[in-house]
């Protein structure tokens, strides 16, 4: 099993010490009158991989959706980096830091990777800055780089998802929110991913993750968080939880 | 997956020949039409010259319209049913400004000055209805299904009609007014340009090539193609949807401003149901070039304002205008059911 190098020699099964750069607290949402989310608490430290698993409609792109302002909780608080963003429009959140790579990758399919890329800094005005990042993205990504005249509609899935992930880190993110990043990926690829996300991290950028991919997305992550049709059912450092026997049981197919 | 692997071989050789079929008896159509244009082209140069120019005039106006359907289409799939009339407001309210304010009965400074400023008017005028429209009823409609917001258009046309009707505004008749111009006129060689269709074709341009390049070139014009995407992702780039679909109905709206103001200042008269033939033209223009795209819905503008044209004067008579313009419709539709410029939809979910 390989290791991330982390600065802080934290115990086993202890939980880094740190600021919380993301609280949310109780947090119940609503589609119409069916209850999607009800009464979820996390947390993600700041330089830390947090990952969200759960199986199919327990909640987790619901609970990204709200942190992003997509969706407005019925209630609960989202407090990031010290400011309430309940309330605030989604367009406005990106402003704050929080950008996302939605759930089926939704790139703009009718434009190319390059403007894909740019439409992801589109509140920045640091040219230098959006060169520079846009300069790093396509370092991640070597493929997208290749592709960067073509219609991102007409790439390949796994194109597609590495433009998705490179279009949110081009909006500078001090938290990045994956919705599942390897779906639909072929195995080679989803360690590319999960290798990106983890370079991603070292960078500096915070990044909470949603994965159907259970035993990767746990051997990535710091501290996990597992949802359960809208409850939160348990929560630990990931590597313990990678040897919970319920957890084997009900996510890693053991 | 066998199964499918054997549909689809089943499928593709069967299909092929139709289509080729198809487009070769949709090629055959069009040589014959540029043969029939050509050769009343050669018969009778001047007469096919003047019917040209007449036409770009009013293809110039179709297209006007017809930039407010598409662009509207383009962002929130709406069918605004009641653009037509909202273009029968602006003829009006630049009739009230010229005559009945300035009293512009012919050509001089005064009277540019008077046009000019009820062409602002008139844009700006329509643009503020067009965004209040949006505002008050399509935006609550933003995520119901499709046909309540377009029943909804259909109930603004009507409003807007009833509006026109009103004694102050046209009444229940054609009413008509005075223009700069008139029926005045130059002669290039024996070829009659009437001066409005010069004012026209020389204020659509620009306005035409201006739409461009904002959808093209400018930080707005990219917050609209990416919102006519998708609205969720375009919001998580920190794109504000709706500020984004208010600034389209505005531009729409404006353009359909400056439409109304041309059209009276070529035709003289209005009348309050103007707007359902009118839009009707112009939105078959915009389907004809592509609905959703700019350049196809000019291009279906001036292609249906020459060939109506054509068709008044040299082939079948004005009586059947409409039916040759539904005509070409439906081939198209039949023959390349995307529009001239539209993407066949093929995109990727
Ligand atoms: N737009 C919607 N309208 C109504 N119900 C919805 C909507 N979106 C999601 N739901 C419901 O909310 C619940 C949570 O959905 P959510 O998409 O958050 O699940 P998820 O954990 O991301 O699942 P998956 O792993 O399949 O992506 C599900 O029961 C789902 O049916
Ligand atoms: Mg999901």
């Amino acid at each position: 099993m390989s290791t991330p190098t982390d600065a802080a020699p934290a115990q086993p099964g202890v939980r880094k010490a740190g600021e919380d750069l993301l609280t949310v607290t109780d947090l119940h949402v609503y589609y119409g009158n069916i209850a999607a989310v009800k009464g979820v608490s996390l947390s993600v430290k700041q330089g830390e991989i947090v990952t969200l698993i759960g199986s199919n409609g327990a909640g987790k792109s619901t609970t990204l959706r709200t942190i992003s302002g997509l969706l407005r909780p019925r209630t609960g608080t989202v407090v990031f980096d010290g400011k309430s963003l309940v309330g605030i429009p989604g367009h406005k959140v990106v402003g704050h830091g929080i950008c996302q790579s939605p759930e089926g990758r939704r790139i703009f399919p009718k434009m190319t990777v390059e403007e894909n890329l740019e439409l992801g800094a589109f509140l920045r005005n640091d040219k230098a800055g959006i060169a520079a990042d846009k300069e790093r993205v396509l370092d991640l990504f070597p493929r997208l780089k290749e592709r960067i005249a073509q219609k991102a509609g007409t790439m390949s899935g796994g194109e597609q998802q590495m433009l998705a992930v490179g279009r949110a880190l081009m909006g500078s993110p001090k938290l990045l929110l994956l919705d599942e990043p390897s779906m639909g990926l072929a195995p080679v690829l989803v360690d590319l991913i999960f290798d990106t996300i983890r370079t991603i991290r070292d960078q500096g950028t915070t990044v909470l993750v949603v994965e159907q991919n259970a035993l990767a997305a746990l051997r990535i992550g710091d501290y996990a968080y597992v949802l359960e049709s809208g409850h939160l059912k348990q929560e630990g450092v990931a590597r313990e939880l990678l040897k919970d026997d319920s957890i084997v049981k009900a996510y890693l197919g053991g | 997956m066998t199964q499918t692997a054997i549909a689809a071989s089943e499928v593709k050789p069967r299909r092929l020949p139709r289509e080729t079929a198809v487009s070769a008896l949709g090629l055959l159509l069009v040589a014959a039409v540029v043969v029939w244009v050509l050769y009343e082209a050669i018969k009778s140069p001047q007469e096919f010259a003047s019917l040209i120019v007449a036409g770009a005039g009013n293809g110039a106006l179709y297209a006007l319209i017809a930039l407010g359907y598409t662009m509207v289409y383009g962002i929130i799939e709406l069918i605004n049913f009641s653009h037509g009339d909202l273009f029968m407001l602006a003829t009006v309210l630049s009739g009230i400004i010229c005559v009945s304010l300035f009293n512009v009965d012919s050509f001089g400074f005064g009277a540019v000055g008077a046009v000019a400023l009820a062409l602002l008017i008139s844009m700006a005028a329509a643009a503020l209805v067009n965004v209040a429209a949006e505002r008050v009823a399509y935006r609550r409609l933003r995520r119901a299904p499709k046909l309540a917001p377009l029943i909804t258009a259909v109930g603004l046309s009507f409003m807007y009609q009833w509006f026109g009707q009103r004694q102050f505004m046209t009444g229940s008749a054609p009413k008509q007014w005075s223009t700069m111009f008139g029926d005045d006129g130059f002669n290039i060689g024996d070829v009659r340009v009437p001066y409005t269709t010069v004012t026209v074709i020389a204020i659509t341009i620009p306005l035409l090539l201006l739409m461009v390049y904002i959808v093209q070139r400018t930080r707005a014009g990219k917050a609209m193609r990416a919102v006519a995407q998708d609205q969720d992702a375009a919001r998580l780039m920190g794109i504000d949807v709706d500020r984004t679909i208010t600034f389209v109905f505005a531009l729409g709206g404006g353009l359909a401003g400056a439409a109304g103001l041309l059209y009276l200042q070529s035709v003289g008269t209005s009348n309050y149901n103007l707007g359902f033939r009118l839009g009707l033209i112009a939105f078959t223009a915009a389907v004809l070039g592509g609905i959703g795209n700019l350049q196809g819905a000019v291009l279906g503008g001036f292609l249906l304002g020459i060939l109506s044209s054509l068709n008044d004067g040299m082939l079948l008579g004005q009586q059947w205008s409409m039916t040759v313009v539904f005509t070409v419709l439906i081939l198209l539709m039949v023959f390349k059911p995307e529009g001239i410029l539209g993407s066949p939809t093929t995109e990727k979910v």
